[in-house]
């Protein structure tokens, strides 16, 4: 069931993107199926009552897979599906990156790389303090964590032993213009999040019973979990896939069709 | 002023347990006090202000008032962007604490220097600028950013500051205290440097002028009823501040008659638009910025204002 839904999701950000020229697509395909476990089987989330007090908190780091998100938001019942449509046009809630005029469901803004992880523990520090159990999600990409304020978050969430945080990498192996992995010393990856005070997984990204797995097995460790997702970019459509000119091109109609069919729709 | 800080901070945290304190590893002891009834919510968030204040934002959207405190560079220079958009953006009510502002800490060299922050700040929509000239004006006006419960920047002094007042003023957040009336010319100072100013208001009398001198404590908003009123009282203002000329409270008087008809001429005197280094106290790096009363003298005489 929740394949299906993976593949419509990704099928209407080929689409959204095709119709309103809302580039990142590579980037919005490979969290996916991330974004579908998280949504679908993990969160406890009231879509009706978007922002319950006993919600559990979403937040993007890689803010330029906002369409992802909102997709994501739309199938899970936040807003209707049409709406997406409005994706970027003037007076829109659907901005490129969610700013604070975002639609239902999108708890902070992002676009700057390297906020989300910092945003999210305090956060997680305050209900702790707090004693709530709400529990704190944050999707970042393997370009995000070039920046210095992930690892300034991840010793400080660590040191507090911060069990309701999870950090996802949605680790594609690409980044803006190159090679993640060269571009920056990433790998040994899930060692890194160890050495500085996590417990760490590493999973299939597109494996949504091993990521569900994983997400659920999180929620009992004491600690601050990472869950390394290896994932590929443009996954699912065979000719955006690894191929990082997807980061910025817009699918055209007939592209958006070879997709669907690919993602086995039609 | 940092103790008064920690002083009125604690004081306050007794009864509103919403607030809280993350700092970037600073104030050895200051916060014991603190600690001894809030451990919890005084939060050590190490050399890494950037995340600290990030992590203030989240913790706002939480529920919880948040003050972030270090030296003032690195509370506003240094984690700008986190501000502009986790705080700023996002209009969390942070409030966002500097210390040892201007020159106060002389000798540590520029990168311990604020002479841009009041200019970071109050270019960002949605925050506030408070810069209390001494203690007695930081207990005062401490309650009152908390309830304003908006983004704050509050830049405070180092330590050992004189009192500019006898005792606790009556101040209004927003609004200017006038020290003592006078005519014709309007000496208008914000923050620590308010004793080179009543010097300077001294000097003034000698020479037989008599002006008004007005703490302007709270940078944005500007006090515009004040400054309206001071259009028509006032031949020349001078404005007196710790930070770059350029850009900070005297730019902020400057830019608001700019779009008046009639106003008077404005005197800015802050820091000169160079970095100030090889100095051994503040008083010295005061005298190589030219914030001494003789020069602010002698440009008055060569304006001839006096």
């Amino acid at each position: 069931m929740t394949h299906l839904i993976s593949a419509q999701i990704r099928h209407t950000l080929c689409d959204v993107s095709n119709k309103t020229k809302t580039p990142h697509l590579g980037s919005c395909l490979s969290c996916v199926d991330i974004l579908t476990a998280l949504y679908w089987n993990v969160m406890n989330i009231y879509p009706d009552q978007p922002t319950h007090p006993e919600r559990d908190y979403f937040l993007l780091g890689k803010g330029h897979a906002a369409s992802a998100l909102y997709t994501s938001l739309a199938y899970r019942g936040f807003f209707p599906v049409e709406d997406l449509y409005q994706h970027g046009s003037t007076g829109s809630r659907f901005e490129e990156h969610p700013g604070i005029h975002a639609p239902d469901g999108v708890e902070t803004v992002s676009g700057s790389l390297g906020h989300a992880l910092s945003l999210a523990t305090g956060m997680a520090l305050s209900k702790q303090l707090q004693g709530a159990n709400n529990r704190f999600y944050v999707l970042m990409g393997d370009g995000e964590i070039n920046e210095g304020t992930v690892w300034e978050a991840a010793m400080f969430a660590a040191g507090k032993h911060l069990s309701n945080l999870v950090a996802i990498v949605d680790f594609n192996k690409l980044q803006g213009t190159g090679e993640s992995t060269e571009i920056m010393h990433l790998e040994p990856l899930e060692e890194k999040w160890r050495a500085f005070g996590w417990h760490t997984m590493r999973v299939d990204g597109h494996d949504l019973s091993a990521l569900v797995q994983a997400l659920e097995a999180a929620k009992s460790i004491q600690q601050p979990v990472c869950i390394v997702a290896d994932t590929i970019k443009g996954k699912g459509v065979s000719f955006m896939e690894n191929d990082n000119n997807w980061h910025y091109r817009i699918p055209t109609e007939q592209e958006v069709a070879h997709a669907k069919q690919e993602l086995g729709l039609s | 002023m940092r103790n008064a800080f920690a002083r009125v901070l604690t004081e306050l945290a007794k009864d509103d347990n919403s607030l809280l304190l993350y700092y970037a590893d600073i104030g050895n002891r200051l916060f014991n006090p603190l600690k001894e009834f809030a451990e919890d919510r005084t939060i050590n968030a190490g050399i890494a202000e950037a995340n600290m204040a990030s992590m203030a934002a989240g913790s706002a959207m939480m529920g919880h008032k948040p003050f972030i405190y270090t030296i003032t560079p690195f509370t506003t220079s240094r984690n700008f962007e986190q501000i502009k958009i986790d705080i700023a953006y996002q209009n969390q009510p942070v409030i966002i604490v500097g210390t040892g502002s201007g020159l106060s800490y002389a000798n540590l060299g520029p990168t311990h220097h604020s002479f841009e922050d009041i200019a970071l700040m109050r270019a960002l929509p949605n925050m506030h600028v408070i810069c209390p000239a001494d203690a007695y004006e930081l207990e005062q006006l401490m309650p009152q950013l908390i309830k304003l419960n908006a983004p704050c920047y509050f830049r405070i002094g180092k330590k050992n500051e004189p009192a500019v007042h006898e005792g606790k003023p009556a101040l209004t957040f927003g609004k200017v205290h006038v020290m003592r009336p006078g005519e014709r010319i309007a000496v208008l100072s914000s923050g620590t440097i308010m004793p080179l100013a009543q010097e300077l208001v001294h000097t003034l009398n000698e020479r037989g002028v008599s002006p008004e001198l007005v703490s302007f404590h709270t940078v944005k908003p500007l006090d515009q009823d004040y400054l309206n009123d001071a259009m028509t009282r006032f031949d020349h203002v001078i404005t007196l501040e710790e930070h770059n000329v350029n850009g900070g409270f005297g730019s902020a008087v400057l830019e608001y008659f700019s779009e008046q008809v009639n106003w008077p001429r404005v005197h800015r005197f802050g820091i000169p638009d160079r970095f100030i280094d090889q100095v051994h106290s503040t008083a010295d790096a005061r005298a190589k910025a030219g914030l001494t009363v003789t020069d602010i003298m002698n440009t008055l005489s060569e304006r001839g204002v006096v």
